[in-house]
């Protein structure tokens, strides 16, 4: 233990894959409600907004109404799917069935865990923004090929919200505390990220406000790679999102061990 | 004199018998020295030091808040070591916790069987948290349930299960991994006398299979029947560790004679010799006493009826511990 950063930082090894694959075979047993909140609601926001609102809207940013959300609910799914499975999942198989107890019996680490469960909120965000942007592409949403790239941005960004959900899950004592997070976080930044209308049009400092949170990033990446044009930078969004993503998994691991391995 | 055992050959024992442990700190499973934990100023775990040999069965036992718990979750790597050192099969912890854990069992004290599952896929995914998976373990994992008598409960959800088969198949699950050390935080609280006798036998079966087992308990009567050894542990620190017939003759009268009701207390007063030590617990008396049958004589002669025990392992134990209550 001579290496300093060896206290607080991560060291998961590939052992996390079993922690994965458990979430995965439960998942797969309830396939059909996990299935209907992950990608009938968004699919319900995005008809219900883009038919309803989209005749008042007309164009927005040269492209019909429609796809632009198609690209905004893109990202907030998967900031949503990620936020609840590292939150209301991960909490009840830490707290309430003493899943990751059982786990710290085997050669599993801490790290191993908590590393699986940002990836597995990552995964299940992936999925359910794949899900939407098959529907998008079947309904004339998508412009061409280059919206496959958005999935890998998406990963990352679910992986982000997934960790910084845990973080919320190592602080939590019962489930009503997740209303903090998804009242002060979630929401401010579903709706000020440019998901449903675009950023210009809020006043500058709330542009400010946004572009200091994650959620805008994603979208400013994922929606011209959606939409047939490529994004006029990369790099700086995904440090960004990148950025949160590290320091969430390094907080939520230290958090954790603090509660479980007192 | 017909067979003399030839130098140097250890353990095989044909009778069926129980084997002493072999002393050679060459063979520990676990070392424990000096060993710390500290709980906002509290000490929980003061100083532990113990040694528990390869194939021994160990007992922990201790008031509830006296330190066995956590001083088990030092030895798995579950706490941080606030002071001392704890190897586990050579190993130093918790630098070596995956080596160590991949060779260890554990049967914690709460259940931790994973409820979105069968139990047949509990002992899978369980396996596959030690990176087994294949033919090996599906043949190890029906030996296992076999053992346990969970065959026919293969497809059932844990829900569905019993007390006493929950931790039937968290032992099966403890074992999938063949470990070295089992380590049970009190296997069988909570079981019925069935129950517990049944786990009693799988355990004596590991034990004669050459595993370390070490046990926590609030049942003296368990340890006394299942651990070659015995460690009491309270306010943090060992305060006697032996074997339980060793324990019971050191720090004990041999015999205690009970007596209740409302004349009792005087009479015991009145008629207790020198050595004899008496104790109430609530309206019965306890004394404890090498002459028993002089004290009994003179209770009955005063119209009272004493009941007459040998002193077990309990007796040490309220004896070293105390009889308040603890929390």
């Amino acid at each position: 233990m001579s290496d300093p950063t060896s206290t607080w930082l991560p060291r998961p090894s590939l052992r996390f894959v079993a922690v994965w694959r458990r979430n995965l075979l439960v998942w797969r047993k309830l396939l059909l409600p996990s299935m209907l909140g992950n990608f009938g609601e968004p699919i319900l926001y995005l008809l219900a907004f883009g038919y309803g609102f989209g005749r008042l809207v007309g164009d927005l940013d040269g492209m019909s109404y429609m796809v632009f959300i198609a690209s905004g609910i893109i990202c907030s799914s998967a900031m949503f799917t990620a936020s609840f499975e590292g939150m209301y999942s991960a909490y009840t198989r830490m707290a309430e069935q003493n899943t990751w107890l059982g786990m710290l019996a085997t050669p599993l680490t801490l790290d191993d865990i908590v590393f699986a469960e940002a990836i597995w909120a990552a995964s299940k965000g992936l999925i359910s923004a794949t899900t939407i942007l098959v529907v998008a592409a079947v309904l004339g949403l998508v412009s061409d090929a280059r919206a496959l790239l958005a999935l890998p941005v998406i990963f990352l960004a679910a992986f982000t919200f997934g960790a910084l959900a845990l973080v919320i899950t190592a602080l939590a004592r019962s489930y009503d505390f997740f209303l903090y997070y998804f009242t002060l976080a979630v929401t401010p930044m579903l709706l000020l990220s440019g998901v449903f209308f675009p950023l210009q049009e809020l006043p500058d400092w709330v542009q400010t406000l946004a572009l200091a949170l994650p959620l805008a990033h994603v979208v400013e990446i994922v929606r011209p790679l959606m939409t047939g044009s490529w994004p006029g930078s990369i790099w700086p969004h995904l440090a960004v999102i990148a950025g949160y993503g590290a320091a969430a998994i390094i907080l939520a691991t230290a958090l954790i061990r603090r509660r479980l391995l007192r | 004199m017909r067979r003399r055992p030839a130098i140097g050959t250890v353990g095989a024992n044909r009778y069926g018998m129980r084997s002493l442990p072999d002393p050679s700190p060459a063979v520990s499973a676990i070392r424990i020295q000096q060993l710390r934990k500290t709980y906002d100023g509290v000490h929980v775990v003061d100083g532990v030091d113990l040694e528990i040999a390869a194939g021994e069965f160990f007992g922990l036992l201790g008031p509830n808040g006296a330190g066995k718990t956590t001083t088990l979750r030092m030895l798995l790597g579950m706490t941080p070591i606030d002071g001392g050192q704890v190897e586990v099969l050579g190993l130093p912890m918790p630098e070596g916790e995956r080596e160590v854990r991949k060779r260890l069992g554990i049967v914690p004290q709460f259940d931790t069987l994973d409820p979105d599952f069968t139990v047949i896929e509990n002992m899978r995914t369980y396996a596959a948290y030690f990176g087994l998976s294949g033919a090996t373990v599906q043949a190890r994992i029906d030996l296992l349930l076999e053992q346990v008598n969970l065959n026919d409960k293969r497809g059932a959800r844990i829900n569905a299960l019993s007390g006493g088969m929950k931790r039937r198949l968290t032992l099966a699950r403890a074992l999938i991994n063949e470990p070295e050390v089992v380590v049970l935080d009190e296997p069988t609280t909570g079981l019925d006398p069935q129950a517990r006798h049944h786990l009693w036998r799988q355990l004596r079966q590991l034990r004669a299979s050459g595993v370390t087992l070490v046990l926590t308990t609030h049942y003296m009567e368990e340890a006394q029947e299942l651990c070659d050894r015995i460690a009491i542990i309270d306010h943090g620190r060992i305060i006697a560790c032996d074997r339980p017939s060793r324990l019971i003759a050191e720090h004990i009268e041999p015999w205690v004679v009970t007596v209740g009701g409302p004349e009792a207390g005087t009479a015991i007063e009145q008629e207790i010799g020198p050595r004899d030590r008496a104790h109430q617990v609530a309206d019965t008396w306890l004394v404890y006493t090498a002459e028993p049958d002089r004290l009994r004589e003179r209770l009955r002669a005063r119209g009272l009826e004493p009941t007459l025990r040998e002193a077990d392992l309990e007796d040490v134990f309220l004896k070293l511990t105390g009889h308040e209550l603890r929390d």
